[in-house]
């Protein structure tokens, strides 16, 4: 870590330099703004009724005791809330599968809220809540996908007649014919236990009704597209009476904080009650009922390679533990299309995504949105390849891996890879990790009795977020339209203001923003002021997901202050009377060329923009402003019959290098070492870059050895607190070292590629991977995530 | 059924503040609620993630596990404490800034919190000894590396002769 | 995840702590550091009507280091503890557990005494005390009375302390010999997690090397901590070598009936148990031996 201001890897003023953050001096002072810090007058607190059932008829709901405690307002049921909203609405095509907050007749998981109670504070209202009776006929019910797949297996929705709500079979390349060539094939199964990024802050958000204007003030901890949209929807508005406030500071959601159903409940209470009401979830509303789970998938993958390691061919089935309900996350089935076969040249894959609805929790997006679980099924099948043929991992992969010169590569599912130079980033990951000392570490370290191992993985973050997997796997669903902007201005006193249209949840949007306006304007970034707009003013916005902001935001912000640019050029060139190509800018200043003193400076552009319309240009508008809204590149398009699309645009590559010990005796893993080679193209702030790629790594630790929503036989959430549910702290997380590398995107402004997900989509895989070349002098493995304690004493129990 | 008031004199960040709480106020939601000082934050409730920590009389401890009641005659800092009197950032504070050691913030006070009392007790801590005393605050944004160059670097500055 | 509603007493002396304890017998409860109280407030699990503070009481806090044993106030602070060097000296192994109790917030704040009243069976410190037969001093309005850990601990979060009486005080053993030696060892799923399983020893032995006084228990592993005094009494006399410590420790394995849960099976319970506790006598032999 550096503190000097070293110039740009890229030749730019301030893209790729360290720089301070705009975010991080509030939060160090206390005085981020997070939606529990809002203070409105008369607000009232809502605490949640949850079913203690995983499947039930609701028979009563006895509220009478609940609403006589003095300082309840309200207490809400599924039997007007239901008739009142519209249901929520799912991405894939089963219109049978409705979805409120609160349940009715039916509860379909344990800890689906069933009443909401309002009431003077949280703690009355929790007092409030034990006083309410529910009545409930348990059902039975199914939390193992293929039981809930088999005939008979109790059904979550009746009316959708099956637990399957998403089942397609794609075939791309000639998948057979390779099986047919290929010299070997081995199966195996994979599974990717049900965690998800869990926030420290919950889901939390305010709801203000004022009748006058007829307008739902929200405040929220979000990170979702159509928030306004969808909420105005289930709430009967239409979208402009509905106005969240972007500029909530978000403590972290990595995908989650999709708290639609939430904020419809509270939006509906504000409205009926016309007072402010605020649901801040505890932390066993959230782990339970707050709806953020993540993936919960089994893997069947088969490949067909031939003697000298090639990859001919994949079969993957991947089958999904969505849960009682569904929103968007059956699409994290389909979002891994866009990378299907990882970093590899494979010629011919055939996938079968199957969703299926349980009675557990329902998921939600969660950081990468499916791609992490794939990546760990993919790098443990190059392993196991790898094995089969007595080959090096490495070699094996350097095998396979795309070459640089393949770029731009079209993988078999219809996706292009922008670029890529995965031999140097490797080269460079093995060289700063001393890959021979390392062998030697590990070596030593059996010799004197303990498991050792090192784990590769090379994966793929596909970003810029074009769903284009959306109509993939629900053709009903036409959307293609993924865009975001930015609005620039320039006020009167000369400084400079960035708009975005979304809310932030820790990526350092604001300074990424200023980063780029103060690059293209060549004006220094800390004087300018990025703000968030709320979602009445905002120019569309399709939110921080799929690490797409970088290249949207980043690009949107480029594009608005180069109309700015050009602007202030063109009323030089108007009262110098000549030609653009004869001026030169420099610093927010134009000259003629060649003649320095001609020059009109920045404030003196700056009050002809916005007050000497006689010395402005003609067809100019007054002001100085700019807005800048694009669709993502490479978007816009539809499958085609065979299904094949192009997903995201830019795929950023990282290789993670992880040495493991495990105590033989007591089976207890500790990660030694742990190196990441990185390349997401430019980076325009490396420190932030970093941060997200360290945070994703930590997450990645824990989907691997620590994280899991475990469910017992009665449907149970049995991991439901922090105590159970363990997440990894700073004696768990080891150091770890990142390696850069810069292969820039074609397709983005200044060559940046996205790298939200970065560390999340390679770690658990490198870790599995590390565990398993530990055990593998054993000729055991374990291929389940989290790699407990316990499965490794079991695994080891299984080798003697 | 009305609740029992109970009158509290605390210290918090050298002030004197008189309330009148019931007994079951958490210390965090008496800072937060009543004081409107929504610097420490509550993530779990039950103990784990440390980002309710304030320091009690000096030391770090996680204020959701106190009653208010419980902190009268007591001296209470919260991260709006750490500042400078004049109201600059703290060379911890501004180490963290400088390092970029934290995202989202939400678990930055109780981070600054825990930091600021090793420093205090330990001027020049290994990276052992920094992992120990951040251990009991959970982030998930970070992966902690940043943090943890963000305290060294602070006790660098220190050692320095920074203040 | 708000407490249901109680009433508050600082109390300003264990005499008024033990009044208001017998006014309200069942309702009311001690707090002290609230690190394992709180939670369960939190969770809504206890609800009592009376909390009664006994965290300010200073005669609660006083640690008196005598020659067989040191008399600490079952409100000292585990904090205080870990840094008191001259306990250390006394009763190594209080600091050794406190190594693996929560993180510096929960040692800051939680008491010797919480814990142990606290009483889950995969805590440090009733480890600790089981295996030392430390003393429990518990005061109630009607007298005092004390108790030997082995009595104290009745099973999983309980004990045989009245709803009227309050620990006042816990006697630790202190151990005179001068080649003694001490270990504490445990497996969990992260730094600072209660105990999957612990074990600790404490053995003295002569200057040949010959054990002369051994104590050893497993925690985590059982309803309660557990000690096993014969088969630490056959290791009297002899050498301890890798051998030896194994077949205890597989002796005293077998004879634990642990639970199941998320976080690990009754086998690989009853494994680590065994694994541990060879560790543990294998190190504090060493230590007493390196005693100079």
């Amino acid at each position: 870590m550096s503190t000097s201001q070293a110039a740009s890897p890229y030749g730019y003023r301030y893209i790729g330099t360290h720089r301070r953050t705009k975010e991080d001096p509030r939060f160090v002072t206390g005085r981020g703004r997070y939606a529990a810090d809002i203070a409105l007058p008369h607000l009232k607190h809502v605490a949640l009724v949850a079913s203690p059932h995983a499947s039930a008829r609701i028979l009563s709901v006895n509220t009478e005791a609940a609403r006589a405690l003095p300082g309840v307002h309200y207490v809400l049921t599924g039997e007007e809330f239901c008739v009142a909203t519209d249901s929520q609405p799912i991405g894939v095509d089963a219109p049978k599968v409705t979805r409120w907050a609160l349940a009715h007749d039916r509860v379909r998981y344990a800890g689906e809220w069933v009443a909401a109670v309002v009431a003077d504070s949280r703690a009355l209202a929790e007092d409030a809540a034990e006083l309410i009776e529910v009545e409930y006929e348990p059902l039975p019910h199914v939390t193992d996908p293929e039981q809930a797949m088999e005939d008979g297996s109790p059904l979550v929705h009746p009316a959708h007649g099956s637990n399957v709500i998403l089942h397609r079979d794609f075939v791309w390349g000639p998948v057979e014919d390779e099986f047919a060539k290929a010299e070997h094939q081995i199966s195996f199964r994979a599974i990717w236990n049900r965690n998800a990024t869990v926030p420290i802050e919950t889901f939390a958000v305010a709801a203000q009704w004022n009748p006058a204007t007829e307008i739902l003030d929200i405040w929220a901890s979000i990170q979702m597209p159509k928030y306004p949209d969808q909420t105005a929807r289930a709430l009967r508005l239409p979208g402009n009476a509905v106005r969240v406030h972007y500029d909530v500071d978000v403590g972290g959601s990595y995908g989650v904080k999709r708290g639609l159903k939430h904020t419809v409940l509270v939006g509906y209470l504000a409205k009926r009650l016309g007072l402010p009401v605020r649901l801040i979830e505890d932390r066993l509303e959230n782990m339970r009922g707050g709806d953020m789970h993540g993936p919960d998938r089994v893997f069947d993958m088969t490949a067909a390679f031939d003697g000298d390691g090639t990859i001919r061919a994949l079969k993957i089935r991947a089958v999904d533990n969505v849960g009682a309900y569904a929103g968007r996350a059956p699409f994290q089935l389909g979002k891994p299309v866009s990378a299907i076969c990882g970093a590899y040249r494979i010629g011919a894959i055939a996938y079968e995504p199957v969703s299926v609805l349980t009675n557990k929790t329902p998921q939600e997006a969660v950081r990468g949105f499916g791609q992490s679980p794939t990546n760990f099924a993919l790098e443990r099948t190059m392993d196991r390849v790898a094995r089969f043929l007595n080959m090096d991992r490495i070699a094996l992969r350097r095998k396979n891996l795309i070459r640089k010169d393949e770029f731009p590569y079209t993988i078999p599912s219809g996706s292009t890879y922008d670029s890529g130079d995965y031999h140097t980033v490797l080269d460079k990951a093995l060289a700063a990790v001393d890959y021979p000392a390392l062998v030697r570490r590990r070596d030593e370290a059996r010799r004197v009795g303990l498991l050792a191992g090192i784990g590769i993985s090379t994966c793929l973050e596909p970003s810029g977020g074009n769903s284009a997997f959306e109509p993939l796997l629900n053709p009903k669903n036409e959307t293609t339209t993924w865009m975001d902007s930015c609005l620039v201005r320039i006020d009167l006193s000369g400084a400079i203001t960035g708009i975005m249209g979304t809310s932030s949840s820790g990526q350092g949007h604001e300074t990424l923003v200023s980063t780029v306006v103060g690059e293209i304007l060549e004006r220094d970034p800390a004087q300018i002021r990025v703000i968030h707009a709320d979602s009445l003013n905002a120019l569309p916005s399709n939110s921080p997901v799929g690490s797409r902001m970088a290249i949207m935001l980043g690009g949107a912000a480029a594009g608005a202050a180069r109309q700015i640019k050009d602007t202030l050029v063109a009323i030089a060139a108007h009262n110098f009377e000549c030609a653009k190509e004869d001026l030169e800018y420099r610093d927010g200043n134009v000259s003629l060329k060649g003649v320095p003193e001609k020059i009109l400076r920045w404030d003196q552009l700056v009050e002809i923009a916005h007050r000497k319309f006689h010395q402005l240009p003609p067809n100019l508008e007054p002001g100085l402003q700019a807005k800048f809204v694009w669709e993502v590149p490479t978007g816009g398009g539809l499958p085609t019959p065979d299904g094949r699309i192009h997903i995201y645009p830019c795929y950023a590559f990282e290789t993670h290098i992880v040495y493991v010990e495990i105590d033989p005796e007591t089976a207890a893993p500790s990660i030694k070492q742990y190196v990441c080679g990185h390349d997401c193209g430019v980076m325009i702030n490396p420190d932030i870059v970093h941060g997200m790629t360290y945070g994703g790594i930590a997450h990645g630790i824990g989907a691997a050895l620590y994280e899991q929503f475990t469910y017992d036989h009665n449907g149970q959430l049995t991991s439901g607190t922090f105590m159970d549910y363990l997440i990894p702290s700073a004696l768990e997380v080891p150091p770890i070292s990142i390696v850069d590398h810069c292969t820039p995107s074609p397709l983005t402004t200044f060559g940046q590629k996205g790298s939200g997900e970065a560390g999340y989509l390679g770690a658990p895989a490198a870790v599995a991977n590390a565990v398993n070349d530990a055990l593998a002098p054993l000729g055991v493995e374990v291929n389940t995530l989290p790699i407990s304690h316990l499965a490794i004493w079991e695994t080891l129990s299984n080798a003697t | 059924m009305s609740e029992a008031l109970y009158s509290i004199v605390v210290d918090i960040n050298g002030t004197r503040h008189v309330s009148h709480v019931t007994a079951r106020t958490s210390l965090v939601d008496w800072l937060r609620e009543h004081l409107h000082l929504t610097g420490t934050h509550i993530g779990c409730e039950h103990g784990i993630c440390g980002a309710c920590s304030v320091m009690l009389d000096g030391e770090p401890v996680r204020s959701c596990l106190m009653y208010a009641v419980q902190a009268d005659g007591h001296r209470i800092t919260t991260v709006e404490g750490l500042q400078r009197p004049d109201g600059s950032l703290s060379v911890l504070q501004d180490s963290f800034c400088e390092t970029h050691a934290l995202q989202c913030g939400y678990c930055t006070p109780g981070m600054l919190i825990a930091a600021q009392a090793l420093l205090d007790a330990t001027p020049r801590p290994t990276e052992a000894e920094i992992r120990d005393a951040i251990g009991g605050n959970l982030c998930r944004c970070t992966g902690y590396q940043q943090i943890v160059d963000a305290i060294a670097l602070a006790a660098r500055r220190m050692a320095e002769g920074a203040t | 995840m708000k407490s249901p509603p109680f009433e508050y007493a600082r109390a300003a002396s264990i005499e008024q702590a033990c009044e208001l304890l017998s006014q309200h017998g069942d309702a009311a409860k001690i707090i002290a550091g609230g690190q394992s109280l709180v939670p369960m407030m939190a969770f809504r699990l206890l609800r009592p009507s009376w909390l009664i503070d006994i965290n300010e009481i200073a005669a609660l806090k006083s640690v008196a280091l005598e020659t067989d044993a040191v008399r600490m106030g079952a409100c000292t602070r585990q904090c205080v503890v870990s840094r008191d060097e001259a306990l250390a000296a006394r009763v190594p192994l209080l600091r050794q557990a406190l190594a693996f109790v929560g993180h510096t917030q929960t040692r800051n704040r939680g008491t010797i005494g919480g814990s142990l009243v606290h009483a889950d069976p995969s805590a440090e410190l009733p480890l600790v005390a089981q295996i030392l037969e430390a003393r429990l001093a518990l005061r109630a309005k009607s007298g005092t009375r004390t108790l030997p850990a082995s009595a104290f601990f009745a099973g999983p979060m309980m004990t045989n302390v009245h709803a009227d009486e309050c620990l006042e005080e816990i006697h630790w053993p202190v151990w005179r010999e001068r080649k003694t030696g001490s270990a504490f060892t445990e497996i969990s799923r992260r730094h600072g997690d209660f105990a999957i399983a612990a074990a600790a020893a404490q053995i003295a032995v002569d200057d040949d090397g010959h054990c002369t006084r051994v104590t050893f228990g497993v925690g985590g592993a059982a309803r309660t901590p557990i000690a096993f005094p014969e088969l630490a009494q056959s290791l009297v006399g002899q050498r301890m070598d890798q051998a030896k410590a194994r077949a205890v420790a597989q002796e005293a394995a077998a004879a634990l009936e642990p639970d199941s849960d998320i976080h690990a099976s009754i086998a690989y319970r009853r494994h680590l148990a065994g694994v541990l506790v060879t560790r543990a006598l294998q190190q504090a032999y060493d230590a007493a031996r390196s005693v100079q």
